[in-house]
């Protein structure tokens, strides 16, 4: 019998306090709220412009997620023939079966070429692996090229988001740190230099030029990985991409094993979903695809490596699977009302939002505090459904993840109440006492906000309570309608609970009987 | 079990319930680039639609008839300042002699490494496949592209392209650059000069890419026109 093994918690995240501890913090950041307020809704409503400009986009969605189904139900097949087809074109393909597996074949190849600094293209893979970590203790500089990305590296930063993962940083900060780390790790930032984006840009551009030109090892990531002709796809938009694929002598790609398209033609759904649902772009500025080693064109030496590290986990699970479906483009961060106020560090990995809520406990089981906790980060509001390119039920996904956390016994709190709760819903009398005792509290409460209470720890640090009513429906109909029937049949065994009269209490137009 | 072993098998394992069949191999895409399709019906809406979501990415869109491009060509450089320029191998004869006369020319051959393409201001390329509803031109790097690292290093790239080479839409466009037998060819889509959002979301037009493109689209019905700048 072969098992599926989870993900190893990486370094950086073990630990981690539950969502709601981490989402406390990060809502007392009031710059990381604004910045993230602003951001998620101007990608909203490019995305929605841009998604509006397309005749049927319920049916690309539907192709998107065919596309990926069909690779991941026959994930063993296609994954030999990308394989095939990668070597066949010049490629030398590895396999890693965790992070550690995988950081090891790409300081292997590192060192084989005797280089101690290698150039990067944003991926997640990478930063899922914590491979810049793992390439500075063995002595191996790792250049994050994007402009976010390097942003974060040099204020020695996590990223918040995917697709903008400085985002919780305004520009006077990135000036600021501009000036005061560049120089240590190659070409300074000019001295002049202003909090002005373009000049930013134009600061980044330089000093990550000198390191384009001399560097011989890059590592990337991969968007798509075609099973048919052993094509590697990378999307981008400023250019470093570009860079890091084309210039260097030795190029080493981490794909996870669901990256795999079956074939050439399922690119077309796919690059017309991810661009519109990403940036709120008709296509992103530049594409790169590349079939393993072209003839005196770009790198010569090319690296696949297939890397597992919990996905196996998750495609074992028959409904759970099709969150591998997901591109990472993260539209449904932007869309989503507790991650627009948390922002990214909450989620305690390196995918936050709701498909990191999904994905984090599938790769890496619901052992910890966090990862119990991330299937409740969600108000189950289903915007993330309709905004996923590939229709991840999420929402689905994520009730299913709370009946495991369920199950194996987390969340005590929560069940007793729920248990409680049924016990009074369950006869109308014990419910009409509760609801007296309710409103006798709100008449005392008044207008305060409750944020604890005693006994309800667990609960109460995620929520703040409502305040009881000062009067509940029955109590304003017994009020307002004073016969006092209606009081009376609420307290009686034969109406419902909830005080609706049922139908054999003569109210209904069918008269008496 | 070697990795590669044990990974499958998990695969194979995790995958055991699924009945559905896999899916029938359907080999699709004609494999040719439109220029060598001669006789495909170029739609006047569709070339309107290119040179409107090429502009929207604030690139430059010059309109002209073939008998004009080298001339287009030099006088776009010219405006731009622009003194040295490198040339793909296979670039049609008539601009090459054109930019011979006028600027500093490198054939690609002389641009042996990324630090010498460093030095130079410029890049004129031939093209595979424009696609209008994207504003998106791909380069397939055939011998009138060159390498890749011609179209990346220079800061300004002019890129021609012929009316019969532009198609609607993204699915056009991919089955149209699959390689019916044999190698993928590299492939570079571009839409628009490099960009950035990265700081506070405010575009930056121009990072690492080329931060001028300039589209010189071969329109036998148009005259000179530029559309945007």
């Amino acid at each position: 019998m072969v098992t599926q093994p989870v993900q190893q918690t990486s370094p950086t995240f073990v630990g981690m306090p539950k969502f709601p501890v981490a989402a406390r913090e990060a809502l007392a950041n009031t710059q990381q709220r604004t910045n993230l307020h602003n951001a998620t809704h101007t990608i909203r409503e490019k995305r929605a412009a841009v998604v509006g400009e397309v005749d049927d986009w319920e049916a690309l969605r539907v192709a998107g997620a065919e596309a990926k189904d069909e690779a991941l139900h026959h994930l063993g097949d296609y994954l030999e023939q990308l394989e095939e087809s990668l070597t066949a074109r010049g490629a030398t393909v590895h396999w890693a079966r965790d992070a550690a597996e995988a950081n090891r074949i790409v300081i292997d190849i590192a060192r084989a070429k005797e280089v101690d600094e290698v150039v990067k293209v944003k991926s997640m893979a990478t930063q899922e692996i914590e491979l810049n970590e793992a390439l500075e203790e063995a002595g191996i500089h790792a250049w994050e090229t994007d402009l976010a990305e390097l942003i974060v590296q040099l204020f020695g930063d996590r990223p918040s988001h995917i697709l903008v993962p400085a985002i919780h940083r305004n520009r006077t900060e990135i000036r600021d740190v501009f000036l005061r780390q560049m120089g240590e790790f190659g070409r300074p930032a000019p001295a002049d230099l202003t909090d002005d984006p373009a000049r930013l840009a134009e600061a980044a551009r330089l000093h990550l030029r000198e390191k384009f030109l001399r560097a011989k090892v890059a590592v990337s990531g991969a968007n798509f990985a075609i099973a048919d002709t052993g094509t590697l796809v990378v999307v981008e938009s400023e250019g470093n991409g570009r860079m890091c694929l084309t210039l260097p002598e030795t190029l080493i790609s981490v794909v996870g094993i669901e990256k795999v398209l079956p074939t050439w033609d399922d690119l077309s759904p796919m690059l017309q979903l991810l661009p519109r649902s990403s940036t709120g772009e008709r296509m992103n500025p530049y594409t790169t695809m590349w079939s393993g080693v072209h003839d005196g064109d770009g790198p010569q030496e090319v690296h696949v490596i297939l890397l597992d590290n919990g996905r196996t986990h998750v495609l074992a699970d028959s409904v759970g699977r099709q969150a591998l479906r997901c591109i990472r483009c993260s539209a449904c961060l932007n869309v989503c009302p507790v991650y627009e106020r948390t922002g990214g560090h909450a989620y305690g990995s390196v995918y936050p939002g709701p498909i990191g809520a999904v994905l984090n406990p599938q790769l890496r089981g619901t052992a910890s505090e966090v990862d119990q906790s991330l299937p409740y980060a969600s108000s189950l509001c289903g915007a993330c459904f309709d905004a996923c390119p590939v229709r991840i039920n999420i929402p689905e996904l994520l009730v299913e993840l709370r009946g495991t956390v369920a199950e194996q016994g987390g969340h005590r709190a929560e069940s007793a109440a729920m248990k409680a709760a049924a016990w009074v819903l369950s006869d109308p009398r014990r419910l009409a006492v509760a609801q007296r005792g309710a409103t006798t509290a709100g008449r005392l409460i008044g207008k305060r906000t409750i944020r604890k209470v005693p006994g309800l720890g667990a609960w109460t640090d995620a929520r703040d309570v409502p305040t009881p009513p000062k009067e509940t429906f029955r109590q304003w109909w017994a009020r307002e309608h004073g016969d006092g029937t209606t009081t009376q049949r609420a307290a009686d065994p034969g109406g419902r609970a909830d005080g609706i009269p049922t139908s054999n209490d003569g109210t209904e137009p069918g008269g008496e009987r | 079990m070697s990795a590669r072993e044990e990974i499958l098998a998990r695969v194979r394992s995790a995958t055991a319930d699924v009945t559905t069949e896999k899916r029938p191999v359907a080999r699709s895409g004609s494999g040719s680039v439109p220029s060598q399709q001669p006789d495909r019906a170029i739609s006047r809406e569709t070339l309107e639609l290119f040179a409107e979501n090429v502009a929207d990415y604030r690139a430059t869109v010059v309109r002209v008839p073939a008998e004009q491009v080298a001339a287009t060509v030099v006088e776009q450089l010219r405006a731009a300042g622009l003194g040295s320029v490198v040339v793909p191998t296979g670039l049609d004869a008539g601009w090459t002699a054109a930019l011979d006369g006028a600027f500093d020319v490198l054939p690609e051959s002389d641009a042996t490494s990324a630090q010498t393409l460093d030095g130079i201001d410029a890049v004129v390329t031939g093209s595979a496949v424009g696609i209008a509803t994207t504003g998106t031109i791909v380069l397939d790097h055939a011998p009138d592209q060159g390498r890749r690292e011609l179209t990346l290093v220079p800061d300004t790239h002019v890129c021609v392209i012929g009316q019969d080479q532009v198609v609607h839409d993204v699915p056009e466009a991919v089955s149209l650059l699959r390689t019916p037998e044999g190698a993928q060819r590299a492939l570079t889509w571009i839409s628009g000069p490099s960009a950035t959002s990265d700081i506070e979301l405010q575009r930056v037009e121009g990072v690492h890419g080329p931060r001028t493109l300039i589209v010189v689209l071969v329109d036998e019905g148009a005259r000179a026109d530029v559309t945007a700048g």
